[in-house]
């Protein structure tokens, strides 16, 4: 069943256009990845979604429901969470007051100790300013907040940028629980071998356009998706 | 001077630019805007306290209320007028995506504004008003006189700076004020309300500076149009000499401000003492040449990435 449809989607910054006429979709409890090069408009993509960029064009719905060129605020309202590109962790905050900013009224980081399962070394850091945790830390923190909005669609961008492969692994593990549990995930991933090891279907981005989708087990085995990806990039 | 009323006068002055910059802190955070009006509302919460009127003596109005109920209506009222105008004037603005120059010259707008109605409502001309007339008496301790006033000044903002840091640390309201002041964004991508965050940090504000009236009446007991607006300069100042961006660097930088100016007021020669101010900003200059970032910001920088 689909949960976000993207229908045509513009994205402009005053002359550039970074995303055009773009359309994808995501289906409750799947991950899907967008991959493709450096300015392909995967996190103009994202933020367009998420309310942090107002659409030029295009048609976005939640459900079935018309969200395009709704606030930031009112998105994260009605179940979709943007952990950003660079986390944007508060990093002069704890890392329980960054929880505890992110918690839905009424309620405290401790009511979900679900977080603390998937990533335990918040627990033992809780006190500490957040901008003093190491890179793979701060995104599990960036994740564990975002988790607390208990989001229908969770949007990722980039959460293995700069982390070590036991980092990547704790994070990868824990977006796919989150799937398990019946979260839609798309998530912006410039290392397509990663993405194909975690999506369930990918979108190919180059120009700000769609090349080509898929789902992973077949472009896994494509030659025409490696080509149009590795074709004119370094190959990982 | 004794050096015990030279800490007690410079604490007192310097507890109220504290809490001026304070509240210019708290909006700046949410709004990357000074809010000149900051003082304008201080002049403004000075008036209601008389009735307004041409005749040189004004009858007295709020002041003229039982102390509880006068401190109460005098901090109620300025923040509420803080509130509007944040709901009036600064909304409407910031949804038009205006940018921080224009936001600035909507301050200086609403602060004009107020000025312009007091000075049609209440004449040019400066008035007297006496409240809490008990604390105007001198208490003698250890053979000082120091005015209780004062006293009453620094232990009411040392009082008022705790409540307000346990709301910014303790309270949810009070950590998504502090979020939305680190990443505005970040913040309404976790569901912080943008319009309610920044309305709380007028809403503080607008209190801060309420207490800030009562402070400056009960020691001077005179009223007049412009009385707020160099609170408001030594209050940005404060903010900048703290180091912009920093609530704790604020209201040190308002202490350090106080407690400079009423060092030069002691140390100058009388001749030059009506000159003081220019000693004071031009020490500010200094300060600021020495280092820029602001006198209490440490480590790293802010941005951090």
């Amino acid at each position: 069943m689909t949960l976000l449809s993207v229908e045509r989607l513009s994205v402009r910054y005053g002359p550039i256009v970074a995303v055009r006429d773009l359309t994808l979709h995501v289906d409750t409890g799947e991950i899907v990845c967008l991959v493709g090069p450096n300015g392909a408009g995967k996190s103009s993509t994202t933020l367009a979604i998420a309310g942090a960029l107002r659409p030029a064009a295009g048609r976005i719905e939640l459900d079935g429901r018309d969200i395009s060129g709704q606030t930031a605020e009112r998105l994260a309202a009605v179940g979709i969470s943007l952990v950003p590109e660079g986390r944007r962790i508060f990093g002069r905050m704890t890392v329980q007051d960054n929880l505890i900013a992110a918690c839905l009224p009424g309620r405290r980081p401790a009511d979900d100790p679900g977080i603390f399962d998937l990533f335990p070394v918040l627990r033992s850091r809780m006190g500490q300013l957040a901008g003093l945790l190491s890179g793979g830390e701060q995104q599990q923190l960036a994740i564990a907040r975002a988790m607390l909005r208990k989001p229908r669609l969770m949007i990722v961008d980039e959460p293995s940028l700069g982390l070590s492969p036991r980092f990547v692994g704790i994070v990868f593990d824990a977006l796919r629980h989150l799937r398990d549990q019946g979260v839609s995930l798309l998530i912006v991933e410039q290392s397509a071998r990663r993405a194909l090891g975690l999506a369930d279907r990918i979108y190919l981005m180059r120009s700000g356009t769609v090349m080509m989708t898929g789902r992973s087990v077949s472009l896994a085995t494509d030659p025409s998706f490696e080509s149009a990806y590795f074709g004119k990039e370094n190959a990982e | 001077m004794n050096p015990v009323q030279l800490i007690i006068d410079s604490l007192a002055l310097g507890s109220q630019y504290a809490l001026v910059a304070l509240g210019i802190g708290l909006i700046f955070g949410v709004m990357r805007m000074i809010n000149f009006a900051q003082g304008d509302l201080i002049t403004f919460g000075a008036y209601i306290l008389v009735v307004p009127t041409v005749a040189d003596v004004a009858p007295a109005m709020v002041a003229a209320l039982p102390a509880p109920l006068l401190i109460g209506a005098t901090v109620a009222v300025v923040a509420v007028a803080a509130l509007l105008t944040e709901r009036l004037a600064f909304r409407s603005v910031r949804r038009k995506g205006a940018d921080g120059a224009t936001l600035l010259i909507t301050s200086f707008a609403i602060g004009y504004f107020i000025q312009s109605v007091i000075l049609f409502l209440h004449t040019g001309r400066p008035k007297s008003v006496s409240i809490l007339p008990d604390l105007s008496q001198q208490i003698t301790f250890g053979g000082i006189r120091l005015a209780l006033v004062d006293l009453v000044t620094i232990f009411t903002s040392l009082g008022l700076l705790l409540l307000v840091g346990l709301f910014l640390n303790r309270t949810r309201g009070g950590i998504a004020l502090r979020a939305a002041a680190e990443d505005f964004l970040m913040a309404r991508l976790i569901g912080v309300k943008a319009d309610r965050v920044i309305a709380l940090a007028f809403l503080v504000s607008g209190g801060l500076a309420g207490s800030v009236t009562l402070m400056f009446v009960a020691k001077t007991g005179v009223l007049d149009f412009r009385m707020g607006v160099p609170l408001a300069i030594a209050g940005f100042v404060a903010t900048v000499i703290g180091g912009m961006g920093s609530l704790t660097g604020a209201v040190l930088g308002g202490f350090a401000l106080g407690l400079a100016s009423t060092l030069l007021q002691a140390l100058l020669p009388a001749d030059l003492r009506p000159s003081r101010d220019a000693f004071l900003y031009g020490l500010v200059i200094f300060v600021l040449l020495v280092r820029p970032q602001g006198l209490f910001v440490f480590g790293p920088g802010r941005e951090r990435v």
